[in-house]
């Protein structure tokens, strides 16, 4: 009966459409997890940033094919005469959600509390030396060098209202220790195309559509209901029954099913992010080895070997059924420094790594523990159980041991893992960010997740002239220079891109965001 | 009377404070709460700059007497994943909790008392097999197989109930209730069932087996023998004298029932601590799953101090015991 409801409705809807009249669309939209706060720069987090895209704005955007978009920035450019100073036009006639207007002193406020002690988007900005408003529409911000690519970290940082921000008590961002509760953490008043109704932490938060957005087009949808939901079985369930019309979240084992369903509808598309292996680089020899006076990882022919072993098609086919992209190099295809090339990798060939294992002298092979999450990615530790399989047919005995990626993650930040599978997603699009963090020698603010210690000084001084490179060619081709040895020397692993399903109700369309973060702007109506 | 009280307050005191340090031990190898607030993204010596705002870095024995001097003030911090104040949210899941346990005690409670009856007093019949049969599967089965089946059945191919959340609820101040809306009630139905299969089995077990014994003692033969009803029996004499255990049994029960509906509360995405609590776990929110443990604990704590203080009420030779200085 509920069902033929729906059905009558999603008709009706239907016909108005047709006709050409504004009509009332309300989603329900269930994911995995809850925005963790409201105060848009206390926590830099997915799902967080996802909610607040629809409450605030940012200076500029990503689309879905992972390219800058003006938003509240009409137009970005580097000071005509000084390469160190971005200039951002700002967009005219925005009004916030009380109906105060958005000016440069909004944009100067913001982003020195984005970049304040407290704020997690601080890294974001560690670049910035001055903020200022020129005037009404402009704002200059001084960068302690040249900083060729600083708009694309502008994309989570979101504008609030400076006198807004006053009145309540929220210039600074919440400081945790202090123990004291924060007004921005449950209200909000953006310049965004929905404003907040209601929020009931974990369980539901309502969103209107903002009649007074400076956008063109309406959007189709006109209140947007949030469903937390952390159960995959019954999110689904939830899907199923007509409960909720959009999933985020679609458990790959699903998707199948899902897709052959009659009244729902799977849209997949790539994420930034890939998933990878990496190994202890260095002389010492491993803490989890049977091999006592060698490091068996850092001779090449072994890690040549095992690249040859991994069978990356069979992981994509059997553990992602088909949801993974595999690849030959550790950069998302949307990065700038992605090339085909690159991404090609060897096919399996058992015969060549055996005889590379015996060349390192392992004919015997040796023993290993591979550290693994097992709750981050999509079947994080099913990929670490197949190549467990895939490595021992070339003599290595890999012992599995996996943990939640709250216990995994310090193993790789204090590079106490020998062998370990991550994720990396590269939120400014731009090769650099996996250098700095991955390849580049751990020290001071690079190599944080450099886990096997990989150090080559002279990769290191073409990593750090990236950050202040101005002249494109130039950087480019550093960057296509730091790959090619990266690739050879195998630093890193890499096995697939991840793949991200939405799961909705038939009518419904919404392309898959590349960095998982889809608006609801973005979602069409009709058969 | 009052000693009596006394030392087991003190008794209780010493529980809560071993809770806390068990507590306090053990989350110092669930993870590293920083790891899961900040994404991988974020630089190390921000994350180092958190530590230590957070009082991470500080001796655990010195964390452990602040948890412990704040938790007295009922103050137990600002939850590492919500920023919220602790004591609040566990505050303001509580009422979905509590209702959904009394709405699963009282299920387990009728129909465990009727079915426990009925199979006692007709051993014999093929229904009571059948019940007997069914209810050692709803035991053996997992209650997140039990809870998806639901769904599955009730939810997803009938369509009658909801398959996640509360439905709608009424703010009536100090608790939000969801049993004054027809949603609200249709959604509690599910949950409530899962919840409370194992009790009403227990339960219908227990009166079964009480209720035999009953029926062959001397003084039924003898209310027999008088030519009494099988009502007056049955329900006059047999049931009452079943119902001693039973209750004991029954309050003890909802204790645990508060505690575990963990399970429950996760597979419907039931908004009550539970589900609040597998969260904090997997993000290792400490201040709420120290605040959770603390909470439960009470509960355990209270109710056993509530049935040794009726037990010593009720029975005459423990206060003989105390009186001769034991």
């Amino acid at each position: 009966m509920k069902k033929v409801t729906t059905r009558l409705a999603g008709a009706l809807l239907a016909s108005t459409i047709i006709a050409g009249a504004a009509s009332a669309e309300t989603i329900r939209w269930a994911r995995a997890s809850d925005a963790l706060t409201l105060d848009p720069h206390s926590q830099n987090q997915g799902v967080t940033h996802n909610f607040a895209h629809h409450i605030y704005e940012t200076l500029v955007d990503r689309d879905v094919e992972g390219n800058l978009q003006p938003r509240l920035a009409v137009e970005w450019e580097l000071k005509e005469d000084d390469p160190t100073v971005w200039v951002f036009k700002l967009r005219e006639g925005v009004t916030f959600h009380d109906g105060a207007a958005f000016t440069a002193e909004d944009v100067v406020f913001s982003l020195d509390r984005a970049r304040s002690e407290a704020s997690n988007m601080r890294q974001l900005h560690v670049e910035v030396a001055e903020v200022r408003a020129v005037d009404d529409l402009t704002v200059e911000v001084q960068m302690v060098g040249p900083a060729p690519l600083y708009p694309n970290n502008l994309t989570n940082t979101f504008i609030m209202d400076k006198d807004w921000s006053e009145a309540n008590d929220v210039v600074e961002v919440q400081d945790y220790a202090a123990g004291e509760d924060n007004y921005a953490v449950r209200n909000t008043n953006g310049t965004g195309p929905y404003i907040l109704q209601s929020r009931e932490v974990d369980v539901r938060s309502v969103l209107t559509l903002n009649e007074d957005h400076w956008a063109e087009d309406t959007p189709a949808v006109t209140e947007i209901v949030y469903l937390p939901i952390a159960d995959n079985a019954t999110r689904i369930a939830a899907l199923l029954s007509g409960e909720v019309d959009l999933v985020q979240d679609v458990p790959v084992q699903d998707i199948d099913r899902l897709q052959n369903t009659q009244g729902i509808k799977i849209e997949t598309g790539p994420e930034n992010r890939v998933i990878y292996f990496g190994y202890r680089f260095g002389d010492e020899p491993l803490a989890s080895s049977n091999v006592t006076d060698a490091n068996p990882f850092n001779d090449p022919r072994v890690r040549e070997a095992m690249e040859l072993a991994v069978d990356r098609d069979a992981i994509a086919q059997v553990v992602m059924r088909g949801q993974a992209i595999p690849t030959g190099v550790a950069n998302p295809p949307f990065v700038a420094g992605w090339t085909e090339e690159l991404d090609a990798y060897p096919a399996v060939d058992l015969e060549r790594a055996r005889e590379l294992m015996a060349e390192a002298g392992y004919e015997n092979g040796f023993t290993v523990t591979l550290d693994t999450p097992n709750n981050r990615y999509v079947n994080d530790e099913a990929i670490s159980q197949a190549v467990v399989g895939m490595l021992g047919r070339i003599g290595i005995n890999v012992t599995l041991a996996s943990r939640p990626v709250a216990q995994h993650s310090p193993l790789v930040t204090s590079n106490t893992t020998d062998f370990y599978l991550l994720g990396w997603g590269v939120p400014t699009f731009d090769s650099a960010y996996v250098f700095n963090d991955l390849v580049h020698t751990k020290e001071g603010s690079f190599g944080a997740y450099n886990g096997g210690l990989y150090s080559n000084p002279e990769l290191d001084a073409k990593i750090q002239s990236l950050g202040t490179e101005t002249d494109m060619e130039v950087r480019d081709a550093t960057v296509a220079e730091i790959w090619q040895v990266v690739k050879e020397d195998r630093v890193l692993l890499p096995i697939h891109n991840q793949v991200l399903a939405y799961a909705m109700r038939d009518g419904l369309t919404l392309p898959v965001h590349p960095e998982n973060q889809p608006l609801l702007t973005d979602l069409t109506l009709g058969e | 009377m009052l000693a009596f009280i006394i030392r087991r307050l003190a008794q209780s005191v010493l529980v809560m404070l071993f809770v806390a340090l068990i507590a306090f031990i053990v989350f110092r190898y669930v993870g590293d709460p920083i790891a899961s607030m900040v994404g991988v993204e974020t630089r190390l010596e921000d994350q180092e700059i958190m530590r230590d705002r957070l009082g991470l870095n500080d001796p655990v024995i010195w964390q452990f007497l602040r948890f412990v001097g704040n938790a007295l003030q009922g103050e137990f911090g600002i939850s590492y994943r919500l920023q919220q104040p602790v004591t609040e949210l566990i505050l303001s899941r509580l009422p979905a909790t509590l209702e959904l346990a009394f709405a699963s005690a009282t299920i387990a409670l009728v129909f465990g008392l009727t079915l426990g009856v009925f199979t006692a007093l007709k051993p014999k019949s093929f229904l009571t097999g059948l019940i007997m049969a069914v209810s050692l599967i709803g035991v053996s089965l997992p209650t997140f197989l039990i809870g998806i089946g639901l769904i599955y059945i009730f939810a997803v191919e009938l369509g009658w109930f909801p398959s996640f959340g509360r439905g709608q609820t009424v703010d009536l101040g100090w608790w939000r209730t969801g049993l004054l809306t027809e949603s609200g009630l249709r959604s509690l139905v599910l949950p409530a069932i899962t919840l409370s299969l194992f009790q009403l089995t227990l339960i219908m077990r227990l009166v079964r087996a009480e209720m035999l014994e009953v029926l062959r003692t001397e003084y039924i033969r003898f209310a027999r023998a008088r030519g009494l009803s099988q009502r007056a029996i049955h329900f006059g004499h047999a049931l009452k004298n079943t119902l001693v255990p039973v209750l004991t049994i029954t309050g003890l029960q909802l204790g645990s029932v508060i505690a575990f509906a963990i399970v429950t509360e996760t597979v419907f995405q039931w908004p009550g601590v539970g589900s609040l609590f597998i969260v904090s776990v997997q993000v290792v929110d400490v201040p709420v799953m120290a605040a959770y443990l603390m909470f439960i604990a009470l509960v355990f704590v209270l109710i056993n101090l509530i049935v040794d203080i009726l037990y010593y009420v009720v029975d005459p030779r423990l206060r003989v015991d105390a009186g001769s200085g034991k």
